[in-house]
């Protein structure tokens, strides 16, 4: 059954992701993008991670995606008249390689690594509960850097909204 | 009756080609060998990509404001 699942979720999640790269607009690869986040989102509820998948949502999907979608619309892009330029034979040749290269080397390595095979998960393992204690004693430290780097962020974009550069 | 980790794998490397998919990996050796300690590193991912998107996106609008595009073609001043 939650094999089943994963396949469904999984088969959504690979054609979303697909079709978020081969959209011309640049709205609707943001919009098939937030199907792609959801079905991510299931997966991690099959995975024991129901914390992860709320936070996935709420903020990939919730503020990231209301980000890329107010600067889209806010830049008005026109329609490319021309059609995109086409890469060079020589870019397709590299890309190809490397491609396969990235591909041989996940795919054996993979093959090669000797993974456990997963248990029942023991309850508690995913929840709110499990993840704020170990944020708050093992990870304190990565945490309190975690909010000065969104403080930095947030001074960053002001800054830059508000320059007028020549 | 669980998923195996191998299946989390296959999915990650299919999106790491179509985007970035380090969190589902995460998140799958997570459950594989039932420790939190794998969350809490999407959680970090996570915050980072916000701050990322808030800066990169002001980027986007101020370079718009500035040379009336956002194609990367267009934008060669660093060109010699």
């Amino acid at each position: 059954m939650v094999e089943y699942l994963f396949f469904a979720l999984a088969g959504l999640a690979i054609i979303s992701g697909v079709l978020v790269v081969f959209q011309l607009h640049p709205l609707r690869s943001a919009l098939w993008l937030i199907v792609n986040f959801f079905a991510v989102a299931g997966i991690y509820v099959l995975a024991h991670a129901e914390f992860i998948a709320a936070i996935q949502i709420i903020v990939y999907a919730g503020a990231i995606m209301v980000l890329f979608l107010f600067v889209i619309m806010l830049l008005n892009l026109r329609q490319p008249e021309e059609e995109a330029q086409r890469p060079m034979f020589g870019q397709k040749l590299i890309g190809v390689m490397l491609t396969t290269l990235a591909a041989f080397v996940l795919v054996y390595g993979f093959s090669q690594a000797k993974v456990p095979l997963a248990k029942a998960a023991p309850p508690g393992l995913g929840n709110t509960e499990s993840i704020a204690r170990l944020l708050f004693t093992d990870y304190l430290l990565p945490f309190e850097v975690t909010s000065v780097l969104l403080l930095v962020a947030i001074v960053g974009a002001v800054i830059l909204a508000k320059a007028r550069l020549k | 009756m669980s998923v195996p980790l191998s299946y989390y794998l296959a999915l990650s490397v299919v999106l790491f080609f179509l985007g970035a998919a380090v969190n589902l990996a995460f998140v799958g050796f997570a459950d594989a060998f039932q420790a939190v300690d794998g969350q809490m590193f999407v959680f970090f991912a996570m915050t980072v990509a916000a701050a990322e998107v808030a800066v990169g996106l002001a980027l986007v609008v101020v370079i718009f404001r500035n040379r009336a595009t956002v194609y990367a073609d267009d934008l060669n001043i660093l060109k010699w």
